[in-house]
């Protein structure tokens, strides 16, 4: 929050009366979206402190009408279950490498599609973007098969290779389209004084980027820690040792047929890391970056 | 302490050194190049690592899935067209293919719309991070917890029985009848309770990437247009919009791909019951619980073509782009 004080002088200024009866449509409509976008989860939040039973035959508002129903065994399950804090470093384990690797891959080939010139550049660009659109479902067979020839099948390096295969057409998109609305004078003048490509890249065009790339990390993670389907099939049966906690909550949600309330608990305990990465990582939305480098 | 940390602070160190190691050895291979030649090869150095991934995770399943869908359902027999020839007559095909335009319109302009609302009106609010994480928060709840929430909300008790369901609840304490929402086959608007549940979840997303850019634009800029008289509409209309428009571009094209993808909320919600059916869950149903691969991969390649005039559209605005920086 400071750095937004810093670099936006009409913060620093106390706003007049007039001023914030101005703002006042802003913060109904603002605060109305929040509580729209918030009611789903707390009911889910709520149901997650009460008795299973009691779950599917009221209304998760009855609650405050009965707060003796509130009740920690649906964590209680969850946490107890043997192994779940495994899942959860399993979970950490798969997530940052899967979340790093393709973010330097992407970046490089982004840089590469704008402000490098070669033929077929904007072909390749549109095909590597409407990758995007490969249901993952149709490559399993085949990349499982190679996987399991060359023994890959059920460990870590397996699932990060995966995720940023899977990754890299949304990486590349939004880093291309971030790296090329940079200015040009910045790197003809980079360019004047004789710095390498590198140079410009690891010097201008990477810091100049850091809202895009934080954007992206905080996606990135989310999907690889939310993911169910490509762990499933990439680790899964073959080596559970190494299952995440997406897995962990399948099976006791699946296993225990009518036990779906356990859900809103464990969903909660796994939402906690990626809230915080989106946490961590939000202070570099901050206004100036690109602005202050063009003067100089 | 996990025998396995070191393994990991040698992973997180070291693929970035690996990886930055990379791009710094790709000079002193150019080295070897007479001058007029680097140009030409560099960009192929700096592009090898992301297109080997490509190759290998994307294009190559995609070319089975090309053969597999010229083949029965054992992938034995070449049937020609049979397979696609089945796609423009079974409810699985034109059907979901409706759903999934209904899907693409809607999905876009709710997550766009919005996204852009929010990242635009908290731009001017104290509580501007806050009030994002609330927006972003859905992005970090499992399809399956999301569909179990909204189950809650849509959930249906007869008139005259207590509403379970939070919509219910709030349409019983206006005075109306409740409403018997998805999923059932009397509702007719069930494929518009799925794009809700969606968009709920993916409007953080459009508001997290377009904020990004907002904060890109320089607060000069708009100080200046303030100064001149202009008012808080007009710095949007001829400022804020024009400056924004390739990030939602961006955005739009993602989520219009996430549309033509949409899966895993019907899958948990309906499976296609209801006239919900989309053509990745009628793709799901035809390989792994049919299956029958031929079918499943017609419906992958038709899912595939309909992404061509979104690319033809980003073809043009780089063209454009390039054109004027």
């Amino acid at each position: 929050m400071s750095e937004i004080a810093v670099s936006a002088p009409r913060a620093e200024t106390r706003p007049s009366f007039r001023d914030r009866l101005g703002h006042l449509p802003v913060h109904v409509v603002v605060i109305f979206l929040m509580v729209v976008w918030l009611i789903p989860t707390i009911g889910l939040l709520v149901n997650s402190f009460r008795p299973g039973d009691v779950v599917t035959n009221s209304g998760w508002w009855q609650f405050f009408f009965e707060p003796t129903q509130a009740t920690l065994d649906n964590y209680a399950t969850v946490l107890s279950q043997a192994n779940i804090w495994t899942g959860f470093i399993n979970s950490l384990f798969i997530s940052i490498p899967a979340t790093i690797i393709p973010i330097f891959v992407a970046a490089f080939a982004a840089y590469a599609f704008a402000w490098m010139d070669f033929p077929g550049r904007n072909i390749l660009f549109v095909v590597v973007v409407g990758l995007l659109v490969v249901p993952l479902q149709t490559t399993f067979i085949p990349i499982l098969r190679i996987y399991g020839q060359v023994g890959l099948e059920g460990s870590f390096l397996a699932v990060w290779l995966a995720h940023t295969g899977y990754g890299l057409p949304f990486a590349i998109y939004l880093l291309r389209n971030f790296m090329g609305e940079l200015p040009r004078e910045v790197f003809e003048s980079a360019a004047i004084d004789g710095a390498s490509p590198v140079t410009a890249f690891l010097r201008l065009a990477v810091p100049m980027s850091v809202p895009a790339i934080a954007a992206l990390a905080i996606f990135q993670f989310l999907f690889v820690w939310n993911d169910l389907l490509v762990a499933l099939i990439y680790i899964g049966a073959a080596n559970p040792t190494n299952d995440p906690l997406t897995i962990f909550i399948a099976n006791l949600v699946g296993n225990r047929g009518q036990d779906f309330w356990l859900l809103g608990a464990a969903a909660f305990i796994s939402m906690a890391i990626p809230l915080g990465v989106f946490f961590g990582l939000q202070r570099y939305f901050v206004r100036g970056i690109v602005g202050g480098s063009v003067k100089g | 302490m996990d025998p396995r940390l070191p393994t990991a602070i040698i992973v997180v160190v070291g693929i970035p050194a690996v990886l930055v190691g990379y791009i710094l050895a790709t000079e002193q291979v150019l080295r070897a190049f007479p001058e007029r030649l680097k140009p030409r090869i560099r960009p192929w150095l700096w592009l090898a690592p992301a297109l080997a991934f490509l190759i290998f995770y994307l294009i190559y399943p995609t070319i089975g899935t090309v053969i597999s869908s010229f083949q029965d359902q054992f992938g034995k027999n070449w049937v020609g067209l049979a397979n696609y020839a089945w796609f423009f007559s079974a409810d699985d095909g034109i059907g979901s293919l409706v759903n999934n335009i209904i899907w693409l319109v809607l999905l876009t302009a709710i997550t766009v719309g919005v996204g852009l609302l929010i990242a635009v009106l908290v731009d001017r609010v104290r509580y501007e991070s806050f009030a994002k994480s609330v927006i972003f928060l859905p992005l970090a709840i499992s399809a399956t917890a999301a569909s179990v929430i909204w189950l809650y909300m849509f959930a249906y008790q007869p008139p005259g029985h207590a509403q379970t369901g939070t919509l219910n609840a709030i349409v019983t304490a206006l005075g109306a009848a409740p409403i018997a929402f998805m999923p059932t086959s009397e509702f007719k608007f069930n494929t518009v309770m799925l794009i809700i549940v969606t968009a709920w979840v993916w409007t953080g997303f459009a508001m997290v990437i377009i904020s990004a850019a907002l904060k890109g634009i320089s607060t000069e800029l708009l100080e200046a247009a303030r100064v001149d008289g202009a008012n808080e509409w007009q710095v949007f209309r001829n400022i804020i919009f024009p400056l924004l428009l390739p990030t939602l571009t961006v955005v739009a094209t993602v989520m219009i791909i996430t549309a033509l993808k949409a899966f895993d909320i019907v899958y948990v919600m309906t499976n296609g019951n209801f006239d919900t059916q989309v053509i990745a869950n009628a793709m799901y149903t035809w390989m792994f619980t049919n299956g029958n691969f031929g079918r499943g991969s017609v419906l992958a390649i038709i899912l595939m073509l309909t992404v061509i005039p979104v690319m033809i559209f980003n073809i043009n605005r780089f063209r454009a782009q390039e054109a004027i920086r």
